[in-house]
């Protein structure tokens, strides 16, 4: 294994509401080796984008962040914002979920692909535009000089997560979060996008973080996958072992939730029951057990800790794994 | 583009038409008699009545309003029935005045409030922000003619720096006629900076928290490169449309700041016009106003497809 190039340690981010302070993510340690895919899967609120922000620091001004980022040695959180400044573009790079929002929809695409590369390769604005061009026709956007013209609400949804990719793209970084860059799509350009990103990811040999809410995603896409559960990983594990043998009853039901191609027309998808627990009020054992059909009294009682006790290197917190 | 501007200068007309018949049924509401108040108290009745129907003011109303139209549309706007002066002459006297006075009041109003806005929204609830919108508030009570006194006390009268009031024409002294417009562009940019920036500072720190400013952070800029191309921009529409009304406001003319420091502005020759019941000169500046109103709006229209391109490639 590489030394990793990322390494989220025991990360928590904590939000204050009228309701009480908010616990988004909890303790989370997460690392990437260079050129590796994670994948981090989890239900709207359970933190996901939360994680990412953080990694990014991006945090809402009244958010608190506890815990260390490492990034190549440098612990993101403590650094400088000139110094943090210098490292997004070139080595931090990010997609975020919604194309309709991510652009500037006053700027041409020209100005917001050409920006980022004149901030941080030193080109001149011809160089720049010349390699704007180049970077459009590699993630699949035909015509790129016009392109390069136009306004965001010239173009469709799918052109402008291209659009978010290639700028993303444009300054080599060496890690690539992703967070959600499907979901706002329409379902046939789902499948492009992602296969992009994964051709970009494997040519470049950058690491990268996909976030989603459909294991469908990582699947086939990822080296490892995280499953969160409101604020914690519960279960972190090699893709293809998660896949052959899951441990933690959420990333079942999570997988269950997944329509099949196969199944008979009117099939009731199974549903995970209930809702999550309400962040600003935490529990005493596991967060799954009021949803769990395997929970007992000593999931209620306790919280599992996320561990590998069978040394698989496989990681779940559950005290009743499949 | 072209078409979106033609659409524009057709509804010039309308609204031009309504106000200029608007101002002459209002002038003709007015009490008393122009013939009387030229002729004076004492004119026998054969006098005035002779004087009314050579100067037309026998006829209805809306025999006059047609006449004048008809005058306007022939490029006659007509003299003063006191003076004699013409309109154009009139308005052509005065109208630079109230521009130069326009031109440096909103400039000044702009310099103060853009830069305090950006500020106000960076550090959004921070005790500068709370400092700058409560002065803001309390600067919106304060009256103008307050600050114009304070502002001649302090900088004429105490300092003496600059004069009190007073005007000389560019032409003949450049340097003294700029001098001569500081306090009361200065009162003028006091009375609306509050205005523009809390619009500013509101717009800015919506803008603030979208996705794109995030990217844009993302991407590693520069933080003035962030607030200055990615924020301001977009924040910018509100702050155009409330310095274009206060543009055609002040193209009318800033009455009590015209009076204050003694300024020949369109503010007051409207005024004077209206004591003196003289209409021809009141329908001929108000022409221009309505005019140079419907223009500033015009322009307001073009900026905003200046500044926003969805509306550039959605409507036009």
């Amino acid at each position: 294994m590489d030394t990793a190039l990322l390494s989220v340690e025991a990360v928590s981010v904590v939000l204050p509401t009228p309701r009480g302070p908010l616990k988004a993510v909890d303790a989370v340690d997460l690392s990437l080796a260079p050129g590796r895919t994670l994948g981090v899967v989890g239900e709207s609120g359970c933190g996901k984008t939360m994680l990412s922000r953080a990694i990014l620091q991006l945090l809402p001004k009244r958010a608190k962040l506890d815990g260390r980022v490492m990034f190549n040695g440098r612990d993101l959180a403590a650094l400088q914002p000139e110094a943090l400044r210098r490292l997004r573009g070139p080595e931090l790079a990010v997609v975020f979920q919604d194309p309709m929002t991510s652009l500037n929809p006053v700027l041409t695409i020209g100005t917001q692909l050409v920006e980022t590369m004149q901030a941080h390769l030193g080109l001149d604005s011809a160089a720049a535009a010349k390699r704007g061009a180049e970077l459009l026709a590699e993630v699949g956007i035909p015509a790129p000089e016009q392109r390069l013209r136009q306004y965001p609400h010239q173009l469709s949804g799918g052109m402008r997560q291209r659009v978010a990719i290639a700028i993303a793209l444009s300054c080599e970084p060496k890690l690539l979060i992703a967070d959600e860059p499907t979901t706002a799509l329409d379902v046939t350009v789902q499948a492009q996008i992602l296969d992009l990103l994964a051709r970009e990811q494997r040519r470049r040999h950058m690491a990268m973080i996909i976030i989603t809410h459909d294991l469908g995603v990582v699947a086939g896409r990822t080296d490892e996958v995280a499953v969160m559960y409101a604020g914690r990983v519960v279960e972190r594990a090699p893709t293809p072992q998660l896949f052959a043998h899951m441990r933690m009853p959420y990333t079942e039901a999570l997988l269950a939730a997944i329509p099949k191609l196969d199944a008979p027309p009117h099939t009731t998808l199974p549903a995970i029951a209930g809702r999550p627990p309400d962040p600003t009020r935490p529990l005493p054992g596991c967060s799954f057990a009021p949803r769990c059909r395997y929970a007992d009294d000593r999931c209620q009682g306790a919280k599992p800790p996320l561990a590998d006790p069978e040394r698989a290197g496989a990681l779940y917190a559950c005290w009743h794994p499949l | 583009m072209a078409k979106f501007i033609g659409r524009r200068l057709l509804y010039l007309l309308p609204v031009l038409l309504a106000v200029t018949l608007l101002t002459f049924l209002i002038a003709s509401l007015l009490p008393g008699d122009l013939a009387i108040t030229l002729l004076g108290d004492q004119a026998t009745p054969e006098k005035v009545e002779a004087l009314r129907a050579q100067m037309g003011l026998d006829l209805p109303i809306w025999q006059r309003y047609l006449l004048w139209l008809w005058d306007v549309l022939h490029g006659d706007l007509g003299r003063s029935f006191r003076t004699g002066e013409t309109v154009l002459a009139a308005v052509a006297d005065r109208l630079p005045v109230s521009l130069e006075l326009m031109v440096m009041a909103e400039v000044t109003a702009l310099l103060i409030a853009i830069p305090l806005a950006i500020l106000c929204a960076v550090k959004s609830g921070s005790a500068t922000d709370r400092f700058l919108t409560g002065l803001a508030f309390g600067k919106l009570s304060l009256p103008p003619f307050m600050v114009a006194i304070l502002l001649i006390y302090l900088f004429a009268v105490s300092l003496n720096l600059l004069p009190a009031t007073g005007w000389i024409p560019f032409a003949e002294d450049p340097i003294a006629n700029l001098r001569s417009f500081v306090l009361p562009a200065l009162t003028l940019a006091i009375a609306e900076w509050p205005v523009l920036m809390r619009v500013l500072r509101s717009d800015m720190i919506a803008t603030l928290q979208e996705d794109y400013i995030a990217m844009a952070k993302a991407k590693g800029l520069r933080p003035a490169r962030i607030l200055l191309v990615h924020a301001l921009k977009p924040s910018s529409l509100t702050l155009v449309t409330v310095t274009g009304i206060n543009i055609g406001r002040l193209i009318g003319g800033a009455l009590i700041v015209e009076v204050i420091f003694a300024l020949p502005g369109i503010g007051r020759l409207l005024v004077g016009a209206i004591y003196a019941r003289d209409f021809i000169i009141l329908q001929g500046a108000v022409l221009f106003v309505a005019v140079g109103f419907v223009m500033v709006n015009f322009v307001v229209d073009m900026l905003y497809a200046v500044l926003d391109p969805r509306i550039r490639h959605g409507r036009a």
